[in-house]
């Protein structure tokens, strides 16, 4: 879908992008940086809006350079910002929008109402935009981008301003465009948690370099640590610790830290679980103790502690 | 099996349908943005509201030609007892108006709520999107200025004045309103796109168009006064309706109608000419600076 081979961008006094190197396939992208990480640029560089300082980009098997106008046919853009003109109804906003994407009138108003029913619009796309609730907003922003269904759509920040139930339904309905459209997304934000359950693939860019590329599942793949909860009883007033000790005594290795700020922390126990066995030994040891086992879980990585453990290796090197 | 067919009838989401027609291309998207907006310069596809003031304006500017159409008529008089080419001039607020309140309508709110971008994410170039705003305000006010032209020389024919030479003023008179729409709207597309705040960009161009007017009519009433007639001709440079007044003036049969009956010759017409092609040029390029600051 996009691939970019040593892109640069320099402004007079910043480098937005240097050298970067991707290779995004169809699916999910979250390109993920902090503010001036470069996100705004790449996408501009993508849409062939601004020349690349040095190297090249490829969307769609298009050269950025030579081919904007193509790229831009069979590519949607959702802006980060406002966009939208408050006097003028969804529909004939989306309507315009399509026939702005070279799609004939009577197949642009068949694609509005479509596209609109899609993100989840109904009588509300007759009134003006003016009055619509900022989830409605963002919603109309989103079927611009895909009312004439592109092969690849860019989101910039799609979930700014959202409460929490919005944040959650249009990051659904961003899924449903790779599931159920079959579009491919690339969708830039700055909060890992929502890209870790949207996303396929997760580029982290910092400072306009690559910072690392991957799968989403490799970046929460499950660790060997197992999360263990338990009750307290009158013969183990600290339940917790009273495990620790014996697990201790046969031979499980324990993890010092605890999950600092859930309820019940103090309450669980970190272990390294390497095969089966350690499971069957904690049930044996937690029943023989006479404690109530709460939970037993695997651990998963989070992509924020990768980014992390990210940071603190680049640290030095700068 | 028919038996089994189910009674009711039922509704089925047939989920989302790709498209594969035509893609027209940025030709055509420049097209259908230029009808847009010269659509929008009358009100129509937009609110109730907004095609109010457009076509009182329109209604206003046509009504005066209907008159002299019936009094020429009834007096059964042999010409028009107005000049095509005079109609535009006499009638300069109506036009300053309509553009003032439709130029800032065009532009500023594209840029006011940030619409440029979406544009320039899509086949469009910045010079389609500067070539169709401009254009579609160039047509509209050549529907305006044009149209009761029109009623006028139909009105001619009615009164069964001379076809050839009604026929010659009459596209004397089309071709100085043409010049008028192009020089009058990138005057205005300009003040609107340097103000994203619609009153403002009101304000701006009614004070351009009828400021400068008004100076220079002014300093022309002086140099006659003071009998220094050289300079009238050259102060009409200085406003865009006096330099139609003189191009036509030169080219287009049109009467002297600076102070003293002035004549601009050939020479100076030119001169003319020049600094309408250039003030449009100015313009164009303007429009196309402005906009590539605000692409993305």
């Amino acid at each position: 879908m996009i691939a970019t081979e040593s892109l640069s961008k320099r402004f007079p006094r910043v480098t937005a992008l240097d050298r970067l190197s991707l290779d995004i396939g169809p699916g999910v992208t979250g390109l993920v940086g902090a503010n001036g990480a470069g996100k705004s640029t790449m996408i501009k560089i993508l849409l062939g809006l601004s020349p690349a300082t040095e190297g090249s980009a490829q969307v769609l098997g298009l050269d950025v350079r030579t081919h904007g106008p193509e790229i831009r046919e069979r590519v949607g853009y959702m802006p980060e910002h406002d966009c939208l003109p408050p006097d003028v109804s969804a529909t004939e906003f989306v309507v315009h929008m399509a026939r702005m994407s070279g799609l004939p009138a009577t197949a642009a108003r068949e694609r509005t109402a479509d596209t609109l029913r899609h993100v989840g619009l109904y009588e509300e796309r007759y009134r003006p935009i003016g009055g619509y609730s900022t989830g409605m907003k963002q919603r109309v922003k989103l079927a611009q981008a895909l009312v004439h269904d592109p092969k690849l759509v860019l989101l910039d920040e799609p979930t700014n301003g959202l409460d929490p139930v919005g944040r959650d339904e249009m990051l659904g309905l961003i899924r449903r465009v790779w599931t159920d459209f079959g579009i491919s997304v690339l969708v830039t934000s700055h909060l890992l948690g929502e890209l870790e359950r949207t996303c396929d693939h997760v580029v982290v860019i910092d400072g306009g370099r690559l910072l690392r590329s991957s799968s989403t599942s490799d970046f929460t793949r499950t660790t060997t640590t197992l999360a263990v909860e338990v009750t307290d009883s009158d013969a183990h007033p600290d339940g917790a610790a009273s495990l620790r000790a014996a697990l201790a005594a046969a031979g499980v290795t324990i993890h010092a830290g605890v999950e600092d700020g859930l309820p019940g922390a103090g309450h669980v126990l970190l272990l390294e679980a390497p095969g089966e066995e350690t499971y069957d030994l904690v049930r044996d040891t937690v029943a023989g103790l006479g404690l109530g086992l709460v939970r037993m879980e695997q651990r998963r990585h989070h992509i924020a502690e990768v980014f992390k453990a990210t940071d603190q290796e680049e640290v030095p090197a700068r | 099996m028919s038996s089994q067919a189910p009674e009711t009838t039922q509704i089925h989401n047939i989920g989302y349908r790709s498209y594969d027609g035509p893609r027209l291309g940025r030709a055509y998207a420049r097209r259908a943005l230029f009808s847009q907006s010269l659509r929008g310069a009358y009100g129509l596809g937009r609110s109730a509201k907004s095609k109010v003031l457009p076509m009182l304006l329109f209604a206003v500017m046509c009504a005066p030609a209907l008159i002299i159409v019936a009094i020429s008529v009834y007096t059964k008089a042999d010409k028009l007892f107005m000049e095509y080419t005079q109609y535009a001039v006499y009638l300069q607020l109506v036009i300053a108006v309509f553009l003032a309140s439709q130029a800032p309508q065009s532009v500023s709110r594209d840029l006011r709520f940030r619409t440029v971008p979406l544009y320039f994410s899509r086949p469009i170039e910045r010079v389609d999107y500067v070539l169709a705003k401009y254009g579609a305000m160039a047509s509209a006010l050549f529907v305006l200025t044009a149209t009761p032209l029109v009623i006028m020389w139909i009105g001619s024919m009615l009164a069964k004045m001379d076809f050839a030479e009604q026929a010659k003023l009459f596209g004397q008179g089309l071709v100085s309103v043409a010049v008028l729409s192009v020089l009058f709207a990138g005057v205005g597309l300009v003040m609107a796109a340097l103000t994203p705040r619609r009153g403002f960009g009101v304000a701006a161009v009614i004070a351009v168009l009828t400021i400068s007017y008004g100076a220079v009519t002014t300093l022309q009433g002086i140099s006659y006064t003071t009998e220094n007639t050289g300079s009238i001709i050259w102060l009409g440079l200085f406003s865009p309706l006096t330099l139609v007044i003189g191009l036509q003036n030169a080219f287009l049969g049109a009467p002297a109608s600076f102070p003293g009956e002035m004549q601009v010759g050939a020479g100076t017409g030119a001169v003319y000419l020049l600094v309408v092609l250039g003030l449009v040029a100015a313009c164009y390029g303007i429009l196309m600076r402005r906009y590539r600051k605000v692409g993305l």
